[in-house]
């Protein structure tokens, strides 16, 4: 348990950051637009239509990309495989990015943002509304999210007293940090049963919270693999391939059992026969559970799924996968009646790459400059033996971190 | 300990397959299908009764003092702008939509207007040329009320009409995903934008008066009446036999206004006695529903079966926190080492910090 986190350091204003805050600049523009002439003037959203991708991609499929921490967290916690632990920081990073923005993307997307807090005003509340638990759920989650992360932003303050307090109650946050997503996850699934047959029947299902919980944690394993590949690579890091590889066999059985709900469901609800009729969704049908058959098969044999690119290419799939599990669902083959069509306009598209573009600057920002990477053990090294020379990579946190040096580096909580 | 431990995962995964299992195998106990309140009232609206007037239109657009839709194409033509009202459905400035049904399947319905002026080709088969008024269903068991987060849909307790409350809405469009009909329209256009709906016109009604759609119909194609009364009224005309006199009301049933009509071939059902759980907003056509744009639904809403499956994993909040309970309990067993080790860590500075300390006060003490 000993494990050390630090800055990765560098360079923060890359060229390729830069170009991100150039995206990020264009979705603002068009944020700013969407709150002074509406909705309508940025998007193809319509009465037919009224969700689109910031609903579908930015927090339907984003706080299921973002289940890193979650899944994790069930990994060390609830079956107690501490060899995980290392990896809950940086998968946490990501689940707090992906929550946070979801949020942020809701005050773009509803109408009436201005009252959104009558969601947590008892008088309003409307307990019989499945969008009333998500609401809850994921905003309370998002805070624990920022709760779980703080320790990183507190060694890097060297707030050493918080971090003490934080660590005895921690636990009760990280129970909490369970139990929410369990909650919201699922019942973002069950958003789509009061439309009935708007869904197309090969999704429409009353066990979708089930399918939806079982997709989100997957995609929550699958996305901790790309992500820790990615930075790897791009990061110049070591590649944590044996970490990776114990974390990837538990995808394939978490997708087989998806896969005998899924069809199971189908076939004891007379489904199976939607598969055979003409149109495009048993074709989109198919490519979902091609992407999911390809990462079963890939990352079950065992001398496949140590191998990197293999590892890449299965975590990709299963993010794909899934995704698309849920484009499907809520916009692909949802059919509200005829004469309704909907493709993103510019700039709905925009505010949401905007979107992930900030949380992508945000990630490189707290990886470079707080410790929430696992320190590599040459630095491990040098942080048991010397200490590190202050100037490298010092700038901001890290100054702050190093600077004074009458600490030690990083403490693990 | 870790044999407690292993026996608490069991009970953990127990929890956790009957939270499953709650959504799989369905609830122990449905919610009980909501029944239509005493003083209900509602429309029915008789297809065949319609000559297409659209007086409602103009009448609902006055009465709820919404704006006419332009057409820049007319305005184009006339060169006059703002003075076309030319919906071709219901939208955020129309509650109450006359459609036509040209008579076959193959016309979309834009052009539907057009068609009707046209020469009558030899396949139009006229007879099936059929309006509709279109609006709010007023559901006895309505989707939206259902799905709205903060009770900004609710049914009128006394007239059971669905009503719309801005001040608590946060203009989600979760309604409009849930409504079956499409019927809640949103304000895309504003950039403070709200949900337009019909409201069964509840101020007229509070202040002794009938909604203004009925009381522009001058065929009683648009009758206001309890919705009780109404049903007994269709089927007082459903079965009567096709072709004889029947005497039908105007405005509403107890207006005292009445005609005599001959009575057409209509489908021998009533277009929301059963759907989703029953409406109050009734319908009546010689053409099959579908025909006219009204899904085919099923007998209970689907409100029922997502409160259902709601309630049987949230009832009483009992499995969250049965489920909270049991994860804190793990993540306090496994997370022992880890505050431990945290302690001693955070022992470290001060100890080192002291040693350095120290290291000042030799070096001083040898520089002296």
């Amino acid at each position: 348990m000993k494990e050390r986190y630090s800055p990765v350091g560098g360079r923060l204003l890359t060229p390729q950051f830069y170009f991100l805050g150039v995206l990020l600049a264009i979705g603002a523009y068009f944020i700013i637009k969407r709150f002074i002439f509406g909705i309508g003037a940025v998007s193809d959203l319509s009465d037919g239509f009224p969700w689109g991708i910031w609903i579908t991609y930015d927090v339907v499929t984003g706080t299921a990309i973002a289940c890193g921490g979650y899944a994790m967290a069930i990994l060390v916690y609830v079956f107690n495989r501490g060899q995980f632990h290392p990896m809950i920081r940086a998968a946490l990073l990501t689940s707090v990015f992906g929550y946070t923005l979801a949020g942020a993307s809701i005050i773009v997307d509803v109408g009436r943002w201005w009252q959104l807090y009558n969601v947590f005003l008892p008088w309003y509340m409307n307990l019989n509304s499945v969008m009333l638990e998500v609401a809850l759920c994921v905003t309370l989650y998002t805070l624990v999210l920022w709760i779980e992360l703080s320790p990183a932003i507190l060694e890097a303050m060297h707030a050493n007293r918080w971090l003490r307090r934080l660590r005895h109650v921690m636990f009760i946050v990280a129970g909490l940090g369970l139990l929410l997503p369990t909650m919201h996850q699922s019942s973002l699934g069950s958003l789509l049963i009061i439309a009935g047959d708007k869904v197309h029947p090969l999704w429409q299902t009353n066990i979708i919270p089930l399918l939806f919980l079982l997709t989100a944690i997957t995609m929550g394993y699958a996305m901790v693999v790309f992500e820790s590949l990615y930075a790897s690579v791009n990061l110049n890091r070591p590649l944590e391939t044996a970490l990776l590889s114990k974390v990837s066999a538990v995808i394939p059985w978490l997708l087989i059992g998806y896969m005998a709900l899924r069809f199971g469901d189908l076939l004891l609800s007379d489904k199976i026969g939607y598969l055979f009729r003409s149109g495009i969704e048993p074709y989109l049908f198919a490519i979902e559970m091609l992407l999911l058959l390809y990462a079963i098969v890939k990352l079950l044999d065992k001398d496949e799924r140590v191998r990197p690119t293999v590892l890449f290419r299965a975590a990709l799939a299963v993010l794909i996968g899934g995704s698309l599990y849920r484009f499907n669902a809520f916009l692909i083959a949802f059919d509200p009646g005829p004469g309704w069509h909907y493709f993103p306009a510019v700039g709905e598209m925009m505010i949401t790459i905007g979107i992930v573009a900030f949380e992508i600057m945000a990630y490189l920002f707290f990886v470079k400059k707080t410790p929430v990477l696992l320190a590599s053990p040459s630095e491990r090294a040098a942080a048991g033996g010397a200490r590190r020379p202050a100037d490298q990579g010092a700038k901001g946190l890290n100054a702050i971190a190093r600077g004074a040096g009458a600490h030690p580096p990083a403490l693990p909580t | 300990m870790s044999i407690n431990r292993r026996h608490f995962l069991q009970g953990l995964a127990a929890g956790a397959a009957s939270l499953g299992a709650g959504a799989v195998m369905g609830p122990a106990v449905a919610r009980p299908a909501k029944e239509l309140v005493p003083g209900a009232v509602g429309i029915l609206y008789d297809a065949t009764q319609c000559i297409g007037c659209k007086a409602c239109e103009v009448a609902c657009k006055a009465a709820n003092n919404l704006p006419p839709v332009e057409n820049p194409a007319l305005d184009h033509v006339y060169g006059v702008e703002g003075v076309w009202d030319a919906p071709d459905d219901l939208n955020s400035r129309t509650m109450n939509k006359i459609k036509a049904y040209p008579g076959f399947d193959s016309i979309d319905a834009s052009r539907a207007d057009a068609v009707l002026a046209e020469p009558t080709p030899d396949r139009v088969k006229p007879q099936d040329m059929s309006f509709v008024k279109r609006g709010c269903m007023h559901c006895v068991d309505p989707d939206c009320v259902s799905a709205c987060p903060v009770s900004a849909l609710t049914k009128n307790p006394d007239t059971g009409a669905v009503q719309y409350n801005p001040d608590a809405c946060i203009g989600c469009r979760y309604c409009q995903l849930a409504c079956p009909f499409n019927i809640p329209k949103f304000e895309y256009d504003k950039t403070f934008p709200k949900i337009v709906k019909c409201e069964l016109c509840s101020e007229r009604i509070a202040e002794g008066g009938i909604p203004a759609c009925c009381d522009a119909c001058p065929t009683g194609a648009s009758l206001f009446g309890r919705v009780e009364d109404l049903r007994a009224e269709g089927h007082r005309r459903l079965a009567a036999a096709p072709g004889s006199s029947l005497t039908y009301p105007i405005h509403a049933l107890d207006s005292g206004d009445n005609k005599v009509a001959t009575v057409p071939e209509y489908v021998q059902h009533m277009y929301g006695e059963t759907e989703t759980g029953g409406t109050q907003t009734l319908l009546l056509a010689d053409v099959p529903f579908r025909k006219l744009g009204l899904p085919k639904l099923g007998d209970a809403s689907r409100a029922r079966l997502s409160e259902t499956i709601q309630h049987t994993l949230y009832g009483g909040m009992v499995m969250p926190t049965l489920l909270l309970g049991g994860l804190i309990y793990a993540v306090y067993n496994n997370s022992r080492e880890e505050r431990l080790d945290g302690d001693e860590a955070s022992e470290e500075p001060t100890a080192e910090a002291k040693a350095s300390q120290a290291d000042v006060k030799c070096e001083e003490g040898r520089r002296s």
